[in-house]
């Protein structure tokens, strides 16, 4: 087990030093900076959009970087074949899988916490109250993100770098939609289309339901049940992508 | 008791393409490399070296055939942890220091804090890099490379070591350091295996050595067997006096006939017909300055393997065109 630890700290390590990750928490004060440009220029709602403009960021900062560190987490290691000096020390391959994934994971985890930090001192600095809500929006968003790097990392033990990318993209647009495209066909489609949108629902991830922005923007709570199944939902998901990708990890060459 | 062992072992690579045949890296090697042995893994580019580090290591899954290291099955995660491995052209992680990143190989093998102070210093004096200790990798020259990913294999005190082309990269005082390293650890019992393409190095340092071609063991044995094994030893004559232009008995035995002057050079392709040449080196009343027996080296016997190897490929070839 502490082979996980080692791999997982140097993934974090890894990442700290890449300068991408840095130029990205940059962004993402600019786009708060954004919001509160935008907000000056709403007369009515402006703590609603400088909320909205800040979760948003959060959101989107960290979908980026967990596609597209997390895409290259392991195809990196293969293609520069430090894959090979790894595999042979004594760590099993799922080992290797659950540390890099946990290694990128930390670096979220700390990047949307000074995410978050600035967030809060935005809304702090322009007297929007810091309601419990954008605490459980931005929860959910972590295990949103959680989830989207679990898919990157599932595509990228068996396919390239581009087509991880593509793939990841796709099913993370499409996790959320399935459940308006499952509504919409509930009325009045026929039998074959429905089974259709229904295997793609219970298939792809309804990342949907880990988005609740919108209400948090304007202080609405959701029920904590709520909030724990949805949390659960998406740990679930990541867990048997995760699974996966350790099985597909396992039959490989290098 | 022998730490390396491989039973018939077979690795084919489907083509891709439907009707294709596969492609066949390794073709049935069965191999044996003893406890204390260096052992020097041969072949030119293609022929199977590094797919048989691979199957050793579990990199890659052999399609048939076994492997054992150290009496365990090939791939147990537990027994990588007694062997120490360099692959070829290294990479790794650029972004870590030299002692960063041999305190994370130390870590990966489980090493404690103070073990991995120690052999983190020990080492990088042992491969020349105690001054680039803070450095980081990205900036290290090839060979400096190639020594840190010694100093690497090295980290955890492995019984068995195994380097992919170790000399790749090295100047020639590096490549003299690492084989008085590779020496050191036989010294002191470590069984080590090689690939590599410079047979001078393998002559040099190797308890025995294993021939590969097309993904089947060739020769296998002691340098001193294998060389003596060849008995087209070829044998030089200078001689001074002698017609050799159209001279049938000559140049019928010669391999060459070199003629400067009033010297002369004959090579024969073995010592039978020296009798036959000093005679009529006599005949001619020519004056013989010397006769030297050329040693067959191990490049004698690496060419001479390879070319038969060429020549048993030709017919298949040279069918399949005309099918």
């Amino acid at each position: 087990m502490d082979a996980i630890g080692v791999i997982a700290l140097n993934a974090f390590r890894e990442t700290l030093r890449d300068k991408i990750l840095y130029n990205l928490v940059l962004f993402a004060g600019l786009l708060i900076g954004l919001s509160v440009l935008l907000a000056d220029l709403s007369i009515t709602e402006h703590h609603k959009v400088i909320a909205d403009m800040g979760l948003a960021a959060i959101n989107l900062i960290g979908v980026i970087i967990a596609i597209f560190v997390g895409i290259s987490l392991v195809n990196k290691e293969i293609e520069r074949r430090t894959i090979y000096t790894i595999m042979a020390r004594p760590i099993s391959r799922t080992f290797f899988i659950l540390g890099k994934y946990l290694g990128l994971a930390l670096t979220l985890f700390v990047n949307m916490t000074i995410m978050m930090a600035v967030f809060l001192a935005t809304l702090w600095l322009y007297h929007v109250p810091i309601e419990q809500s954008l605490f459980q929006a931005v929860e959910l968003i972590f295990v949103e993100i959680l989830v989207v790097t679990a898919i990157a990392l599932f595509f990228s033990t068996f396919t390239s770098t581009t087509l991880s990318a593509i793939f990841t993209l796709g099913l993370y647009v499409i996790g959320h939609l399935t459940a308006d495209l499952r509504s919409v066909v509930a009325n009045g489609e026929s039998g074959g289309v429905k089974a259709v949108v229904d295997l793609l629902y219970y298939l792809c991830p309804n990342l949907e339901m880990l988005n609740i922005k919108g209400q948090a923007a304007v202080g609405i709570l959701v029920a904590p049940e709520y909030l724990l199944l949805a949390s659960l939902y998406g740990v679930m998901y990541a867990g048997v992508l995760l699974t996966s990708a350790c099985l597909v990890f396992q039959k490989r060459d290098f | 008791m022998d730490d390396i062992v491989t039973e018939n072992l077979t690795k084919s690579y489907a083509s891709g393409w439907p009707g294709r045949p596969p492609f066949v890296a390794l073709d049935g090697l069965s191999l044996r490399v003893g406890r204390g042995e260096i052992f020097g893994f041969l072949g030119p580019n293609g022929a199977g070296k590094t797919t048989t580090l691979k199957i050793l290591l579990g990199l890659v899954r052999a399609t048939s055939g076994k492997a054992f290291l150290l009496g365990q099955p090939a791939g147990d995660v537990a027994t990588r942890g007694r062997i120490g491995f360099l692959p070829e052209s290294p990479y790794f992680y650029d972004y870590l220091t030299a002692e960063e990143f041999l305190g994370f190989y130390g870590q990966l093998a489980g090493l404690g804090r103070a073990a991995i102070n120690q052999r983190v210093t020990d080492l990088l004096e042992l491969v020349g890099l105690a001054d680039a200790r803070t450095r980081q990798l990205r900036k290290f020259s090839k060979g400096m490379l190639q020594r840190i990913g010694l100093a690497q294999a090295l980290i955890h005190d492995p019984e068995l070591i195994i380097l992919d082309e170790p000399m790749t990269g090295l100047d020639p005082i590096g490549r003299k350091q690492v084989r008085d390293l590779i020496l050191s650890l036989r010294d002191q019992g470590k069984t080590v295996f090689f690939s590599t393409h410079i047979l001078h190095d393998v002559e040099m340092i190797c308890d025995r050595v294993g021939i590969v071609m097309k993904g089947r063991l060739v020769a296998s044995g002691r340098v001193d067997e294998l060389v003596r094994q060849d008995h087209t030893h070829s044998v030089e004559i200078v001689c001074q006096q002698v017609k050799t232009d159209g001279n049938t008995l000559i140049h019928s035995l010669a391999a060459r006939v070199l003629q400067q002057g009033q010297q002369c050079l004959i090579v024969l392709p073995n010592p039978d017909a020296v009798d036959a040449i000093v005679g009529e080196i006599r005949r001619q009343g020519g004056r013989l300055l010397s006769v030297t027996p050329h040693k067959a080296s191990l490049e004698d016997l690496f060419f001479q393997e390879a070319s038969q190897e060429i020549a048993r490929a030709l017919p298949h070839m040279t069918s399949g065109r005309a099918s």
